[in-house]
């Protein structure tokens, strides 16, 4: 039995194999999509695109202000080797911005570094305000990441979206691209994101969501899952800020009921068991980090009942 | 920007300390002993100070110009856009600063210099040997490596204030129209150390006001002075 008071972050993910009775992923309320099909041990849990039923691993790789390094190469290996681990765990889909600074190169560097896992997703946002330049932009990100297409574009937090979405859907009926979609953050602008939802054939949609920034379980996840629209979670740690809260205390009893070894993995997994969410993508600077953080991806789910306790949990911390 | 108020200081901020320090890291690295020769050029103005001669006006503009090109381009441009797009016009606001020192101090001759004998003048004379020799030193008292040193004339922050402090030495016209941006620097360096949590994210903003409402005061008082005379 694991001292749960050891268990932090800084802790190698050592535990997880003990779960081997963990047999069957029972997520909560999963009528609408597949439930995540395997159990650790097992291959790594997945959840299928709404819109075509390709399946992608529950926990992905975000490289906002982590990946962001510029020329120094001690850091951008750095950055490539947690790209491995998060490869060799399991990992696809790997996310970025435009907006966020020298990332995509970084991104590139790593991608080459690794000769280019096939496995990658590669999902990046269109972020400039002029719709006219949207395609320019898209294609030096590309050229960034060192890429035939990318697998997702976004438009970044809603910018220019009448003008940039129409280009984005045409580059998939061109072939050139395979999903597109819209990206919020921080809770903003949920109305206009819903009225998008309604109205554009979205593949997906990336929103805030936490155990502890909940407001998008009112609307907008019911209406993803009524509309097909896979869900893509940022700030999975409120930038490392929950992670902080949450290890200052023990790891509870009960994290063993659901497969998680540390305090990271408990609030992911609280993230992605939710019906509607395809993946996670927290980032980090750290190979062990991406170890656990994709070690969410594997083990039971926690059902309703667990993720009301995680909430109460966290909320009294 | 739409529900601007939802923004907070760190939705702005695009790297992490951590990669920020390390840019100062590589930075010195890369361009020693251009620190030597900076520090040389700070002891410079500060013997220039204490002579009376017919040049230090536009000798210290000269050195002060050439430190606020080199910050223009060897720092900003060429290191921190590559972590920070919007440093390129930091580049430009740095690059123009020595076009003012250039045209105020140099072609106009307007950077004219006096013992400092009042209190403004003596606050611009500490926070200049303040810049020089002790803001290097603080990266290290918050346990910073000594290789993230800033030093004055190859790094924006002890550059921008040690200008401030020289400018409140100076007694020429335009003196106003060269504190502007020093001033600006250290609002947005406060501003982005405030967002990386620094310990010292205090000491740009409140060296700045401080020069700023010294200069007013200092100002105010001359107009009195020349009046009454």
């Amino acid at each position: 039995m694991p001292q749960p008071a050891t268990l932090t972050r800084r802790n190698f993910l050592v535990s997880l194999a003990a779960t081997g009775a963990a047999s069957v992923v029972r997520p909560w309320n999963a009528a609408a999509y597949p439930a995540p099909t395997a159990a650790r041990p097992g291959p790594i849990l997945t959840r299928p695109i709404p819109s075509t039923g390709e399946k992608l691993p529950l926990v992905g790789l975000g490289s906002w202000i982590t990946f962001n390094v510029g020329d120094d190469a001690v850091a951008r290996d750095s950055c490539a080797e947690v790209m491995r681990a998060f490869f060799q765990k399991g990992g696809r889909l790997i996310d970025s911005s435009p907006m966020y600074g020298s990332s995509q190169e970084v991104i590139g560097y790593g991608l080459h570094k690794l000769g280019n896992p096939s496995r990658l997703f590669a999902a990046d946002k269109v972020w400039i305000s002029a719709g006219a330049r949207g395609p320019e932009q898209v294609e030096e990100s590309r050229r960034h990441w060192g890429i035939p297409r990318f697998d997702l574009l976004e438009v970044h937090n809603l910018m220019s979206w009448e003008e940039h979405l129409p280009k984005l859907f045409a580059m998939k009926a061109a072939g050139r691209l395979r999903y597109v979609g819209v990206t919020t953050s921080d809770g903003r602008r949920h109305p206009e994101i819903e009225r998008i939802m309604r109205s554009q054939p979205l593949d997906f949609v990336q929103v805030s969501y936490n155990v502890l920034d909940r407001d998008v379980e009112e609307r907008l996840l019911p209406l993803a899952r009524e509309r097909r629209i896979g869900v893509i979670c940022n700030r999975p740690f409120r930038r490392g800020e929950l992670i902080r809260k949450v290890e200052r205390s023990a790891l509870p009893a009960w994290a063993g009921e659901i497969d998680c070894a540390n305090w990271p993995q408990i609030l992911l997994k609280f993230i992605v068991s939710h019906p509607a969410v395809i993946c996670a993508i927290p980032a980090t600077t750290r190979v062990d980090h991406v170890r656990e953080n994709v070690g969410a991806s594997y083990g039971r789910l926690p059902d309703e009942a667990m993720r009301r306790r995680i909430v109460a949990h966290v909320e009294k911390l | 920007m739409s529900e601007w108020w939802t923004y907070t200081l760190s939705d702005f901020l695009l790297f992490s300390p951590r990669t920020y320090y390390r840019l100062f890291e590589l930075y010195n690295a890369a361009i020693w002993p251009a620190q030597i020769v900076a520090v040389i050029l700070g002891l410079a103005i500060w013997a220039l100070l204490s002579r009376a001669a017919a040049v230090r006006g536009r000798l210290i503009a000269a050195i002060l110009a050439g430190c606020w090109l080199w910050v223009a381009i060897a720092f900003h441009a060429h290191r921190y856009a590559t972590i920070n797009t919007v440093a390129v016009y930091f580049a430009w606001g740095f690059g123009l600063e020595a076009a003012l020192l250039i045209w105020t101090g140099i072609v106009r001759d307007r950077m004219v210099f006096e013992r400092p004998v009042d209190l403004a003048s003596r606050a611009g004379l500490w926070i200049f040997l303040l810049a020089l020799a002790v803001e290097p030193a603080v990266g290290l008292l918050v346990r910073r490596s000594w290789r993230q040193v800033e030093i004055f004339g190859v790094a924006p922050d002890p550059t921008a204030l040690a200008t401030l402090g020289i400018l409140l030495l100076a007694n020429g016209r335009g003196r106003w129209a060269l504190i502007v941006i020093p001033a600006m620097w250290c609002a947005i360096s406060g501003v982005t150390l405030l967002a990386m949590k620094a310990p010292d994210a205090w000491i740009p903003p409140l060296a700045a006001v401080l020069v700023v409402s010294l200069a007013i005061w200092q100002t105010l008082t001359r107009r009195r002075a020349r009046r009454l005379a």
